[in-house]
């Protein structure tokens, strides 16, 4: 075993991404701390979602893409051989920017997973789902409907669904990219207090265009250009007094 | 918003951001002419300057309003955040200040009006001296907020002691008139009260150039001394 700070979740080491021969992420070193919720913002193309993606292996499914330097979960290298990437996703969730539930019953959307690692009890079944659509902040609003089709929710309901989806797996850290951009201003707020709610118990990794929204919900920032991290710090001190100028120029509204 | 500075995406941002800074410093030359008239009505004892100085506030006052209203609007639409949220909430409360000091204008105005009715007790000539003090202090944070110059800043808050040691010698220098001779009370006291609202606008020039520091360094300096 090897031991880290107990309060770091995630290190990065000198991290270099590429797909193919373009070069997307560019000398990323930094640490996400344990039961946070870090905020990643910066331009379009500036490599957030790729980062993102690298810290649960989800770019493997994508061809010809290289990692170098070193990502360590819980002091472990991620992408060390004899890591299981099945295993690390379930540890490590994601829930995309627009909600993609399966086009299957809500109950059956929360089973999915839990079932194909091995859960199978039904009674188990239900009080996952049930758990699980509670955290979500969903449950009153389907408990009588759980046989309905997922796609006859609306869509700030399919987020939630596919924020519980990936709770019944019981990670330890949710990746969160952009998950609501795609929603009107009411079910943006119920996500972001589930957010609050769900940093308790988990690390929380989000992705988000709207500057106002990582400042609301996330205790660290990290800003991105051009596939390197040019400043990390507290959110507080990134919305109120960066260091850098192009943090400043971007979140002031004075880019490109 | 200084000269080097990159434009905002939005023009009518950057718009919005100067007006508020325009306004600014029109308020400002406007009680910096207000203190000097109320001085002004009190030293060549001209009670019609006085009246004026004191109709006069109410365009101080709307100007305040329209200001904050303003800056609220901007808040609300621009959600702005760094520098541009430290430039907002630095005019809000310079906007406060100023308003304060044509207040405290229009004070020395009414005082003035008494007192060109009493035989005046001595030339005035520490009040004139405060006064000069007090509106180049308001006239420098002003330079140093449209500079975004610490240093200029700093310069008024050390210029605040001078007011302070001035305003207790004025007491000191009163209290001996009101122990000789009890009919001088009255104008005694009107005068320490001049006194007192001069410090009080030093007071709001030292919060301007604290809220100047703030704004360009992030820091608040407020409960530190110079
Ligand atoms: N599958 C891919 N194959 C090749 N290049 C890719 C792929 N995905 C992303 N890229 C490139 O990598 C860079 C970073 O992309 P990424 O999607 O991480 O940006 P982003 O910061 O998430 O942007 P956005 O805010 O638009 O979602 C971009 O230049 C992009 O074109
Ligand atoms: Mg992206």
């Amino acid at each position: 075993m090897v031991t880290t700070a107990n309060n770091i979740i995630f290190e990065l080491k000198q991290v270099n991404f590429f797909y193919g021969s373009t070069q997307a992420l560019t000398d990323i070193s930094m640490d996400f701390e344990k039961n946070r919720v870090t905020a990643l913002i910066g331009p379009s193309g500036c490599g957030k979602s790729t980062l993102l993606r690298l810290l649960n292996r989800m770019n493997d499914l994508i061809d010809g893409t290289r990692v170098e330097g070193e990502i360590l979960f819980e002091g472990r290298n991620i992408y060390n051989a004899d890591n299981d990437p099945v295993e690390i996703r379930r540890r490590i969730g994601m829930v995309f920017q627009k909600p993609n539930p399966f086009p299957k019953s809500i109950f059956n959307n929360i089973t999915y997973g839990p079932r194909l690692t091995g859960t199978r009890n039904r009674a188990d079944l239900e009080l996952l789902v049930e758990q699980s659509l509670k955290q979500a902040v969903l449950w009153d609003e389907v408990k009588d409907i759980l046989n309905k089709s997922a796609m006859t929710l609306s869509g700030g309901q399919q987020q939630r669904l596919c924020i519980a989806r990936a709770l019944a797996m019981k990670p330890d850290v949710l990746l969160m990219d952009e998950p609501t951009s795609a929603l009107d201003p009411i079910s943006t707020a119920k996500i972001e207090d589930l957010i609050e709610e769900l940093k308790k118990n988990y690390t929380i990794i989000i992705v988000t265009h709207n500057m106002q929204q990582a400042a609301r919900v996330s205790e660290m920032t990290g800003f991105f250009y051009l596939g390197r991290l040019i400043e990390y710090a507290l959110t507080t001190d990134i919305f109120t007094n960066p260091q850098v100028k192009q943090t400043e120029d971007y979140i002031t509204g004075r880019f490109g | 918003m200084t000269k080097e500075e990159r434009k905002h995406t939005s023009a009518r941002y950057d718009q919005e951001l100067a007006e508020i800074k325009e306004k600014l410093i029109y308020l400002g030359a406007l009680t910096e002419k207000a203190i000097e008239k109320s001085i002004q009505s009190l030293l060549g004892r001209d009670s019609d300057l006085a009246r004026a100085v004191i109709t006069e506030d109410n365009q101080i006052d709307l100007l305040d309003v329209e200001i904050e209203e303003k800056c609220i609007r901007l808040l609300a639409l621009r959600q702005p955040a760094a520098r541009d949220l430290r430039f907002i909430t630095t005019a809000i409360k310079i906007n406060g200040h100023l308003e304060r000091i044509g207040d405290m204008a229009a004070n020395i105005a009414e005082k003035a009006i008494l007192l060109n009715e009493m035989p005046q007790l001595k030339p005035y000539i520490d009040i004139p001296r405060m006064a000069e003090i007090a509106r180049g202090m308001i006239r420098n944070s002003l330079d140093a907020f449209v500079q975004e110059d610490i240093d200029v800043a700093n310069k008024v808050r050390i210029e605040d002691e001078k007011i302070d040691q001035l305003n207790d010698q004025i007491f000191r220098e009163l209290l001996t008139f009101m122990l000789e001779d009890p009919r001088k009370i009255h104008a005694s006291l009107l005068i320490m009260q001049v006194s007192k609202s001069l410090e009080r606008i030093s007071d709001h020039a030292e919060g301007i150039a604290d809220m100047v520091i703030y704004m360009v360094t992030g820091k608040i300096v407020r409960h530190e001394a110079p």
